[in-house]
């Protein structure tokens, strides 16, 4: 099948509202005619279940979590970006739109992006009018601060929790639907199958994970926001269920897979202490606002940070970078505290660690607030005050897990795997090539290119959600013929046999080795081999190496207790299986991307100083992987991408 | 790099919500300081899974303190001995070699056993459905700077708005009151001009939904407070019941005026 991204013609500021118009409708009294499951509940999901619900559709909502409002869109930190220009910053919804095009080092659609940056500033409308409480200013105005690859401030935040008080706003909203009974709610169900009818999505195989039963759910169109693959690391800042299960189901299912070789490394997290590491926690890109980065310009210093004056101290990113500064893209701040620390520059116990120092700003908030004549100690007091205001709940996160208190000693920061650009293909209207199957927020592949800019999660997964699907799923309904489906039907049948199969074959193996231990030799091979620096051998080697541990995990894995009960060690080894069919096209998807763009760095192509090298003539493309059967390789199909209105450049931050 | 401490842990552990559940001692060698007290859960299983044995199921997502879904009471205390942090936080550094830990679920007649320390939380959802939100639909909303919001009305919101809804506080109750959840949830939208419109309703209906669920009542212990692991204040629960009675009072208004 040829792609077709359906992108709509004329002036790139006026495709969506032209598009808009031309949807076709569904009439209100038609509407309650028609059903979509939504599978997930983060931002996206439970945006999109309750705005589809207000709209009069019938609405099934799942989600793996014993509540929706668990979802892993509730971790997110800093902040979400929009338009406003309430600083009078020189922003505008063009500037949103160039900056994400820009940031995601052209390898997004224009179309999407801009739609997106056109959204932004309702998103915040409708948060505010859902309750909110975003961060606002003494004159009751809401505040914003400044995130990376921009040059203003458009950051709305609400304290350190800017994802969980978003969420729990679209929660709610949807609470509010099932209250009036649009939306139908299912909890504690993870989707194991899509159910392909006639070449159409018309429903989804679930496990009951309290009672172990599957289940069989008919729709006329499913909607999948189940987030991204970032766990095929093992380690990373996910929630330790977000997995690829949903996705890889439709993949497996003709929906095809774009770019999953794009994932974001997150500059600032904890750095790993040991083996027994489970996962990774992020401090927010914001902290990067006062926060200055650096390393001791002596290899193998083991002075404590405070006993290394400043002028021993290489501060990297203010140094390359003096007009971006500490605010340079993830994908920059990332590659180069691995470079600093590949020189022996590290520090801590791994010396795989750069510090992110709060002292000057402590010292400049409190010089600036503190009354007059305030002597060192009371200034001090004053800036750790004003610090712990901005950014309280994250100190108290870093103390609690390292033992160390930050206002005192410069936090110790690494990067690690965060957000998954790459994801399922879709059109404009947000549909994967499986007619009736629509991917929303971080699980589809379309607004943040190779590298996504920081608090651009949020609006993407709020955009999709509450003002991208509403009107483009009526444009579906409305342009196709549904035949009547109900889950007796054969296609239901055997989806849920061939899941059912898939569950006893697991258990059955009864071998040596847990489940965790497959898990974490799969991130080991992935983080070494597909993380911050990847090349030809190592890409390579790790295509002979997964699918050993695979064949290994089908004869030594130890699944244990049984399908008719609650089984987390069941409900792991299924989304194990996964990861390790997808981190085979994974990898492969890096080998065939000759290049060096965003968050995709091969060492093969980098510049004398180090900075990604783009092939936009062989590689301005979306790959697109069709699965084509277990055994064959999948076809890689290419959408070209056209830079219209941001021209194409070598990114610079300089 | 594992470590050299030793526990004893006496778990929960419970077939389905039909069986009776019984404390089971596993003794867990090589816990290091540095661990999570979660990680040292999984060593545990993986312990256990070496040996044939099913691992202990426990909740748990998002390992950062926010989603709410981890829920062990941990030495008789809710999230454990550590102040102001949920259980994924919680490190084996407030622990030492030898020490004996009892797990258990949450316990509350409304918060039942679905396996070994996992609960059954749906009741918080049912009492949000009931009327923890604001009535309006995408798209009809008016700039986000049209209503100016004073700072410390946004900010003690926002205080009340932090709740993770994980129950530490039911469970630390000896009535196993929700009063403290549910006051955040009417403080957080009753703080806000948007949320004010259907603050009657809204308490009335969300007391009643708590009241059917089989919550207990408040006796002002405060437990819940120290449990809670987002140090969201008592003064919510005085602030609901101060809601509660105005909206009784305003309630019988609408009623007589309306003609009943």
């Amino acid at each position: 099948m040829a792609l077709d991204s359906k992108i709509p013609g004329g002036p790139i500021d006026t495709k969506w509202t032209n598009h808009k118009f031309e949807l076709k409708l569904v009439n209100p009294a038609n509407k309650r005619k028609f059903t979509v499951i939504v599978v997930g509940t983060g931002l996206a999901g439970a945006s999109a279940a309750a705005s589809m619900g207000e709209l009069g559709y019938n609405v099934k909502s799942f989600c793996f979590q014993d509540s929706p409002r668990r979802a892993h869109s509730i971790a997110a930190q800093g902040g979400i970006n929009a338009a406003k220009n309430y600083p009078n910053d020189g922003d505008s919804v063009h500037r949103l739109f160039y900056d994400t095009v820009k940031g995601g080092d052209f390898r997004a659609r224009e179309a999407n992006v801009h739609r997106l940056a056109e959204c932004s500033n309702l998103i915040i409308d409708q948060s505010v009018a859902t309750g909110v409480p975003f961060a606002r200013e003494y004159g009751g105005m809401l505040d914003n601060r400044s995130f990376g690859g921009a040059q203003v401030s458009r950051t709305f935040y609400a304290r350190g929790q800017t994802g969980q008080q978003l969420l729990i706003g679209a929660y709610q909203s949807m609470m509010r639907q099932v209250s009036l009974g649009s939306v139908k709610l299912f909890p504690r169900r993870e989707m194991l199958d899509l159910v392909v009818i006639n070449g159409q999505a018309r429903g989804i195989i679930v496990r009951n994970l309290v009672t172990g039963e599957l289940e069989s759910h008919e729709a006329d169109a499913v909607c999948l926001a189940t987030g991204g693959y970032g766990n095929v690391f093992y380690l990373s800042t996910n929630a330790k269920g977000s997995n690829v299960t949903a996705a890889w189901r439709a993949h497996k299912k003709g929906a095809y897979f774009a770019n999953p070789c794009y994932t974001q490394i997150h500059p600032t997290c904890i750095p790993v202490t040991g083996d027994h590491q489970s996962k990774l926690t992020l401090m927010s890109e914001s902290l990067r606002n006062d926060g200055r980065v650096w390393v001791p310009k002596k290899k193998d210093d083991t002075r404590s940070p405070d006993q290394i004056p400043e002028d021993e101290r290489f501060y990297y990113l203010e140094e390359k970078y003096p007009s971006f500064g500490n605010l340079v893209p993830r994908d920059v701040a990332s590659r180069n505290a691995k470079l600093v620390c590949d020189k022996g520059m590290g520090v801590g116990s791994s010396k795989k660690a750069v510090y992110l120092d709060f002292a000057a700003a402590i010292d400049r908030y409190g010089k600036g607030s503190a009354p007059k004549g305030a002597d060192a100690a009371k200034i001090k007091e004053v800036g750790e005050g004003i610090v712990a205001s901005k950014y309280g709940n994250l100190f108290q996160m870093y103390q609690k897990i390292t033992d160390e208190n930050p206002y005192k000693v410069p936090m110790r920061i690494y990067p690690a795997v965060h957000y998954t650009m790459g994801g399922l293909w879709v059109d404009y209207n947000l549909m994967s090539s499986i007619p009736g199957c629509f991917v929303l927020g971080e699980a589809n592949f379309s607004d943040h290119g190779a590298n996504r800019l920081g608090a651009s999660a949020l609006m993407q997964g709020l955009a999709d959600g509450y003002f991208v699907i509403p009107y483009t799923i009526g444009g579906y309904f409305a342009g196709t013929k549904l035949e009547k489906v109900t889950a007796g039907h054969v296609g239901f049948e055997e989806a849920k046999k061939e899941s059912q199969a898939r569950i006893d074959g697991l258990l059955k193996i009864k071998g040596k080795k847990t489940v965790n231990e497959f898990h974490r030799e799969l991130g080991k091979l992935m983080w070494e081999n597909v993380g911050m620096a990847r090349n030809k051998a190592g890409l390579e080697a790790n295509l002979k190496k997964i699918p050993e541990l695979r064949e290994e995990f089908y004869k030594n894995v130890n699944v244990l207790g049984s399908d008719g009960d609650f089984n987390q060690n069941l409900e792991h080894a299924g989304r194990v299986a996964d990861f390790l069919e997808f981190g085979e096209l994974m990898t492969f998807d890096a080998l065939h991307r000759e290049e060096s763009c965003g968050g995709h760095f091969r060492e093969e192509h980098q510049t004398e100083d180090n900075e990604a090298k783009r092939d936009d003539v062989n590689f301005s493309y979306v790959a697109a992987w069709e699965y084509k059967g277990d055994k064959a390789r999948q076809e890689l199909h290419k959408e070209q991408l056209t830079f219209d209105n941001v021209h194409l450049a070598t990114r610079s931050y300089k | 790099m594992s470590g050299n401490m030793t526990i004893t842990l006496k778990i929960w552990v419970q077939k389905n919500v039909k069986t009776q559940g019984k404390f089971e001692t596993i003794k867990v060698q090589h816990v290091s300081a540095d661990m999570s007290f979660l990680e040292m859960l999984y060593i545990a299983n993986e312990q256990l899974m070496k040996e044939g044995k099913e691992g202990v199921n426990f909740d748990h997502d998002c390992r950062e303190g926010i989603c709410g879904m981890c829920s062990l009471v941990i030495n008789g205390l809710p999230h454990g001995p550590d102040h102001s942090i949920t259980t994924c936080q919680l490190h084996m550094r407030k622990f030492k070699d030898g020490d004996v830990i009892v797990v258990e679920p949450w316990r509350a007649a409304a918060f039942p056993i679905l396996r070994d320390c996992a609960v059954d939380r749906s009741a918080f959802d049912r009492i949000i459905m009931a009327g923890g939100f604001i009535s309006v639909n995408t798209g009809n909303s008016q700039d986000a700077n049209s209503i100016a919001i004073p700072k410390v009305d946004a900010d003690k919101s926002f205080d009340a708005a932090a709740c993770i809804g994980c129950g530490a506080c039911v469970a630390a109750c000896k009535n196993a009151s929700a009063m403290l959840f549910v006051s955040a949830k009417v403080s957080h939208l009753a703080l806000l001009p948007q949320g004010k419109v259907e603050k009657v309703k809204r308490v009335l209906s969300m007391v009643e939904q708590m009241d059917k669920e089989g919550f207990g009542n408040c006796t002002n212990l405060y437990e819940c407070e120290a449990a809670c692991p987002k140090e969201i204040s008592v003064t919510n629960i005085a602030r609901m019941n101060r809601e509660y009675l105005f909206a009784t009072a305003k309630h019988e208004d609408v009623v007589v005026s309306a003609g009943f």
